[in-house]
């Protein structure tokens, strides 16, 4: 007992102890988020197409995401013998952890961070697109045809889709003026701003269901042309590794569409009257609206041909955001509401009010004397 | 300091090795991995600096663009390893040789190279005049003022370097057919069908 108490008197020791725990609160919930979504995946897509989804196992359902997941991890794993083994494994390993370490940086509240990076929108970017590597690393290692073209074909589709989602994250940061995400969540943005920055979330929302693989850009697993594409050879753990991250990558894409257009934990509007709910409530409100919108384009959209997607990744989505960069920034700059800009306004007429303030006291002053 | 300490030792062996295992390992896809795994820990130690704008950056050019290409392309290679080493002995003492020579030159540069102390002095300080500005904030104020003309001149020759790449590996290849939205959505039903009665009995 002492030296429990010695332990957790001495600060670094309870800091590394804080943050273990604060991370395995985070990465629980996380689990259980993607436990879940799987559940309202095939409720809401049972809805959409006039079946029940799964009603068998415990209340509605609700135990199903929990026997899907004893099922899998009792199942066997087999490894192809031609398969490069150690690559094989490791890959569904890495997109699973890299799913999980975006979290870090994620405002759940205000203050709700583990790691409040002064550059989170670029750690977040660089992680998502480190999960390239996971794909690309299971196709190869797979050493089977269908797996390596589907490892192929997810590459060139998750690095064209990145190009024009880099370009809307520098449209968002021209009018927030950080990196911070806290920062990107708090800065003021005037109605006119949400309105041009509006076709951004558009395209945005399109491409982060290019980045993640899910329909109707989902040709990296397309069933139909490459049997299950770079995950073909893969069996009960590590295809549960690639599904969970797959579900976590989701849920980490909506998140950021939330901070970047959608005002994270804000309550929505700036309505004063509701901002007593907890922001981590309507961040995961907002959260679970992208999420509803995921699932929203698998129900009801086709798979696109894979001409066409990269016909809409590099001559619609680039050249339109490249020129929405151009056109935020000019706005911003014609109607000085450049983060710089604001604060040296800001500067200038808190000045202005000193100068006032001194010529009224000048004024008063010689008044005074004349008396 | 201990855990710094101790982070850097640990980012630079990985990345020590890492490198090793570029050049020794066997199947160039594994080379490509250690690569990536090298970049990853440099930019561990641009963290550890201070500069976490360039490690950010590293991660996202490097790893997120150009080894994926780089992998990319590796893994299209069918290429038999066994066959490519097999004349590999012959050109021995031609590396002896010239790693000879590599090794003097630095063991006279070690020897001989000195710094001017006033280098020294300008190494060890970080530019001053930014404040507390954050990383990104001080890079912005560097590049966009003094530095602009070598800044855009970079930006100018990547943009021809990109033009080329496209020129030199752009070729039209005569009988494919590809799909022309524009006239697909122009194309009428009245330019393409027509409607014809036929009495009954008549028709073929």
């Amino acid at each position: 007992m002492e030296l429990l108490y010695e332990f957790l008197s001495d600060p670094w020791s309870f800091w590394i102890l804080r943050t273990v725990v604060y991370t395995l609160v985070v990465v629980m919930g996380l689990l259980i988020a993607v436990a879940y979504m799987t559940y309202a995946e095939r409720k809401v897509m049972g809805a959409m197409q006039r079946r029940q989804g799964p009603m068998t196992v415990g209340p509605f359902g609700l135990l199903q995401p929990i026997a899907d997941g004893i099922k899998l991890f009792s199942k066997e794993t087999i490894i192809p013998s031609q398969a490069h083994r150690i690559v094989f494994l490791l890959a569904p390993m890495m997109l699973f952890a890299l799913s999980l370490i975006a979290w870090v940086v994620i405002p759940f509240d205000k203050g709700w961070v583990l790691a409040n990076l002064n550059v989170g929108i670029l750690y977040l970017f660089a992680i998502s697109s480190m999960g390239v590597y996971g794909v690309l690393m299971a196709g190869w290692a797979s050493n089977s045809r269908y797996a390596f073209l589907g490892g192929l074909r997810s590459a060139s589709q998750m690095i064209s889709y990145e190009v024009s989602m880099g370009l809307i994250i520098v449209c968002v940061l021209l009018v927030t003026g950080s990196l911070n995400l806290q920062e990107i969540v708090l800065a003021p943005r005037p109605i006119w701003v949400q309105i041009m920055l509006f076709p951004m979330l558009i395209v945005f929302l399109i491409s982060i269901l290019a980045e993640t693989n899910r329909c109707p850009f989902d040709l990296p697993e397309g069933e139909s042309e490459i049997t299950g594409g770079f995950m073909v050879e893969y069996s009960a753990m590590t295809y549960a590794l690639f599904f969970l991250g797959e579900y976590a990558n989701m849920i980490l894409m909506s998140a950021l569409t939330t901070i970047l257009f959608l005002g994270g934990w804000l309550p929505p509007f700036g309505l004063e009257p509701i901002s007593f709910i907890p922001g981590i409530i309507w961040f995961a409100l907002k959260i679970c609206s992208v999420l509803f919108f995921y699932i929203w384009a698998r129900a009801t959209l086709p798979r696109f041909r894979y001409d066409q997607l990269m016909r809409l990744g590099w001559k619609v989505f680039l050249p339109f955001t490249l020129a929405w960069v151009v056109f935020v920034a000019g706005m911003l700059m014609t109607f000085n509401a450049l983060p710089g800009q604001r604060e040296a306004a800001a500067a200038v007429k808190a000045e202005h009010v000193i100068v006032m303030n001194a010529v009224v006291d000048v004024t008063e002053a010689d008044k005074k004397e004349a008396e | 300091m201990v855990i710094q300490a101790l982070a850097f030792y640990l980012f630079a062996g990985i990345l020590v090795v890492s490198a090793l295992m570029v050049i020794t390992a066997r199947n160039p896809v594994h080379s490509v991995l250690f690569l990536i795994l090298g970049f990853f820990n440099a930019a561990g130690i641009f963290i550890l600096l201070g500069a976490e704008f360039i490690a950010m950056i590293l991660v996202i050019v490097y790893v997120g663009a150009v080894a994926v290409l780089f992998l990319f392309v590796v893994m299209m290679l069918d290429i038999n390893f066994a066959d490519l080493r097999k004349g590999g002995m012959q050109y021995i003492p031609l590396g002896i040789v010239i790693g000879g020579i590599l090794l003097f030159e630095f063991v006279t540069i070690y020897t001989y190279w000195q710094f001017s102390p006033d280098v020294i002095q300008n190494a060890a300080l970080p530019m001053s005049g930014f404040g507390d500005a954050q990383n990104s904030e001080a890079l912005g104020l560097v590049l966009y003022t003094d530095y602009i003309f070598p800044f855009q001149m970079s930006g100018l020759i990547l943009f021809v370097a990109m033009i080329g790449a496209i020129v030199l590996t752009h070729r039209t290849r005569p009988g494919i057919r590809k799909q022309k939205v524009s006239d697909q959505h122009a194309r009428k039903a009245s330019d393409v069908l027509e409607v014809k009665k036929i009495s009954s009995g008549t028709g073929a």
